[in-house]
């Protein structure tokens, strides 16, 4: 291979051991100058070895090799990483909340030591320069704290321009904003190509990926399987070469569902979230509801569960009408709701995985004095951990030792502890890899089998569309359409879901 | 207007002005020039070591050993001025040094135990304490030399009357290091990058900036103005003792917060910071104009307290709500 300087950046036989695990194995990837190019991966396939390596951050093994515009550099540091034009913005987005704008776009003059003294002036231009550079236009005396979050990013790629970057490489900048969020920035990534940046993008979102880059580089556990043009690929394929397997995406197929109706909601309202909503979950039945961000799906799911009181309307437990003051009493009722956000509201990160799982029926777990029966504990968890296959050696180790798939698991675990009726899971794939986003979805049919009746409230359309026996789409609080997913195509429903903003 | 009321300072600068009201029309001492002077010299070395902790909590951490460190500097302070001599350059100097020295093992212990500087300083406030006993055997000074004992005066205002009202050094001293500490927060690279520290610990690592630099500077200067400050204590109460000091942490922490300051790091200026001290140093002498029990004093500073951080919470809860609301069709 040339070390031409049309490539912007060029890795060649790229090892890196961390202990006794090879984290990367003989990786070549090269960046070509201009291109929007995408690393894709599951968690634990090296991606993010391979930035700490281009960032400076880690030094990659003995005869590894870098070429950045055709030079050569045995390692790089993060202070040499930066000076030869590379700038990775994290998914943490590393902004100051408590700064300006401005400041925190021109923040690298802190790091020079030659004055000792702000120049204010000479930021705030640098700020402005930088925004005019890529068309964007945000007030430089806001505090970034009061920005939103497509904001943020926004500030986080003008900061990697002030620093006169040429490659960006941006880890998962989408994971947080909504669709239609991602679509502004996706809008802006193109426009930095046709400035000339060259940039790297991190993703796991497969339909991105496929809408703006050039070039996928796929890894898997340590190992490159290849770098391909885009327009070879499709969703299906990047899929298989991620995993190395192929998963069936069978419709759901209605076949548990059973005339008794479990949840009836009729004309429920409330103010600044949703408005008469009526809707009804039988048992054995899988509700998929989808929406925009901002569509009042959680805040509906919410007031089932006894934790957002609704205005007016009525909501049916088993025909019988409930009004629950606390979310205790909908979990007494039979109602569990698995949160979107399993590291804030879900999960006790540094307890372990058993404790996780019995928190909400802990009252079961004791004899009359309030101390537990270690046996019940021990067999209630271990039933748990096998039935819905967290991968664990032990169920004493701490949560945080899982991953994102397998914690989500144990979320699932605790909720189904409580022996729910019915079961509402928000958003229960967020950051989770295919191949345990799949073992997810064959829980939930396991779950529908045994006649618990589902809502599943999700941002991701294929993934309502592969699972639910009906769909509702949201639309600014009211209920905008019900569908079978048999009527339509996924892709018809991504336009009617996105086509909301147009058509109301 | 808008930002003004936006701000932190402008509601602290509301409390006080009606605080202010009331005790001028319910005493007729509370409202002249002498009393004034005399509660804010009095308050002059909390004041000043309540700078200190503003730069401590901006950066994200928390001291709470700085009034055993003050001690040490003033025993240390007094002993040497007493055997040897000296001037009251020398004297500052003394209590400077030795409150830096210890003010920046702090930061040393926090940077490299990496431990919550709450547990840590809780730890040094132990051990400075512990070692003070042990070397002093809480002896009480006040044998201090004539020039030292005498009034400083920086400069004296005479009203119309012909009263005079000296400015004493500790006052003006109070003035100056609040100026300072504005400098350093507002137009330095270092008082930026303390703010920027609290604000995101990870980002300013990513960044590159000398993390352990900062931490050491922060703490170094909360150790040098306990220092100074207890300089200017002596100074004012020309008695040096063991528990005079101590046992003050946690009013010159409240009076930071009620200016606006963070525990969680972040934020904090210089302005709410005086107002803060300025607060519970009027809420003190309110208690004695008005001549109630001492112990309406804490239970008004706690009640004054509770009722800050409650508005501060109620504010953070409505901008969350209204970030949380949806535009129903």
């Amino acid at each position: 291979m040339e070390n031409s300087p049309s490539y912007a950046l060029q890795l060649k036989n790229i090892n890196k051991h961390y202990g006794g695990v090879h984290a990367l194995k003989k990786v070549d990837f090269d960046v070509k100058t201009g291109e929007i190019h995408c690393l894709v991966g599951e968690n634990g396939s090296g991606k993010s070895t391979l930035i700490k390596i281009i960032s400076g951050v880690e030094n990659p093994d003995h005869g590894s090799e870098i070429f950045i515009k055709g030079k050569h550099y045995r390692a790089l540091s993060p202070i040499k990483s930066v000076e030869t034009g590379i700038q990775v913005i994290y998914q943490d987005l590393s902004l100051f909340p408590n700064l300006s704008v401005y400041e925190n776009i021109a923040i690298s003059e802190y790091s020079e030591h030659k004055y000792s003294l702000v120049n204010r002036k000479r930021m705030k231009e640098k700020a402005q320069e930088a925004m005019k550079k890529i068309n964007v236009t945000l007030n430089p005396d806001k505090l970034v704290r009061e920005l939103s979050i497509a904001d943020k990013q926004v500030v986080a790629i003008t900061r990697a321009i002030a620093t006169d970057a040429e490659v960006i490489i941006m880890d998962e900048p989408t994971a947080s904003l909504s669709k239609h969020e991602i679509d502004e920035l996706l809008k802006l990534i193109i426009s930095l190509q046709k400035k000339g940046f060259t940039i790297v993008f991190v993703s796991h979102k497969l339909d991105e990926i496929m809408s703006i880059s050039q070039r996928v580089t796929v890894l898997r556990d340590g190992d490159k399987i290849g770098t391909f043009n885009a327009d070879e690929l499709d969703e299906r394929k990047i899929e298989k070469l991620m995993t190395g397997r192929e998963f069936d995406i069978n419709k759901s197929e209605k076949k548990f569902i059973t005339d008794k109706t479990v949840l009836e909601i009729r004309n429920l309202s409330k103010k600044k979230n949703y408005r008469d909503v009526s809707l009804k979950v039988n048992q054995g039945e899988i509700l998929g509801i989808t929406g925009l961000i901002g569509s009042g799906r959680t805040e509906l799911a919410l007031s089932i569960f006894g934790m957002n009181k609704p205005d007016s309307g009525e909501i049916l437990l088993e025909d019988k009408s409930v009004v629950f003051k606390n979310n205790y009493e909908a979990i007494q009722a039979g109602v569990s709701y698995v949160p979107e956000d399993r590291l804030s509201e879900g999960l006790i990160l540094p307890q372990p995985i058993s404790t996780n799982i019995i928190v909400p029926i802990l009252d079961k777990m004791v004899n009359k004095m309030g101390v537990f029966i270690k046996e019940s504990v021990k067999s209630v968890v271990n039933t748990w951990v096998k039935d819905i296959g967290v991968k664990t050696k032990n169920p004493e180790n701490p949560v945080k030792t899982l991953s994102g798939g397998n914690q989500q698991k144990v979320v699932l675990a605790k909720w189904l502890a409580t022996h729910p009726k019915l079961l509402i899971l928000d958003n229960p794939t967020v950051g989770v890899d295919i191949a345990a986003k799949n073992s997810i979805y064959n829980i939930i049919k396991e779950l529908a089998k045994e006649k618990l009746a589902i809502i599943l409230i999700s941002d991701e359309v294929p993934e309502v569309y592969r699972n639910s026996d009906r769909i509702l789409i949201m639309h600014k609080g009211r209920v905008k359409e019900e569908i079978s997913p048999e009527e339509i195509s996924e892709k018809e429903l991504n336009e009617r879901v996105i086509g909301g903003v147009v058509s109301v | 207007m808008s930002n003004l009321t936006k701000r932190n300072e402008f509601y602290l600068a509301l409390v006080i002005l009606s605080l202010v009201l009331i005790l001028t029309f319910t005493t007729d001492q509370f409202l002249t020039l002498g009393n004034l002077l005399e509660l804010f010299t009095s308050y002059s070395f909390l004041g000043i070591m309540s700078a200190g902790m503003l730069l401590v909590l901006i950066s994200g951490g928390i001291d709470l050993s700085f009034t055993a460190t003050a001690t040490i500097s003033q025993y240390i302070m007094s002993t040497v001025i007493i055997e040897h001599g000296g001037n009251l350059f020398l004297a500052f100097l003394i209590g400077a040094v030795v409150g830096v020295g210890l003010g920046a093992l702090n930061g040393l212990l926090i940077h490299f135990i990496k431990k919550h500087p709450l547990i840590i300083t809780i730890a040094t406030l132990n051990i400075y304490k512990g070692l003070l006993m042990y070397f002093t055997k809480g002896k009480w000074i006040y044998n201090f030399p004539l020039w030292f004992s005498k009034p400083h005066d920086i400069f004296i205002i005479e009203n119309s009357e012909g009263y005079i009202f000296p400015i004493s050094l500790s006052l003006f001293l109070f003035f100056i290091i609040f100026i300072v500490a504005a400098f350093i927060l507002k137009y330095t690279k270092v008082g930026r990058k303390i703010y920027a520290l609290g604000g995101n610990k990870e980002a300013a690592r990513r960044m590159g900036f000398n993390i352990f630099g900062l931490t050491l500077f922060v703490y170094g200067f909360m150790g040098l103005l306990a220092g100074i400050g207890s300089v200017s204590h002596a100074l004012i109460v020309q008695t040096v003792a063991p528990n005079a000091i101590i046992g003050k942490e946690l009013d010159v922490i409240a009076a930071v917060v009620l200016g606006g300051a963070s525990l969680q790091g972040g934020t904090g200026t210089v302005l709410g910071t005086f107002l803060g001290v300025a607060l519970v140093a009027i809420i003190s002498n309110a208690v004695i104009l008005v001549g109630i029990p001492s112990y309406w004093y804490e239970i008004l500073l706690g009640t004054i307290i509770v009722i800050s951080v409650s508005i501060t919470a109620y504010n953070n809860k409505k901008i969350m709500k209204r970030e949380a609301e949806i535009d129903v069709a």
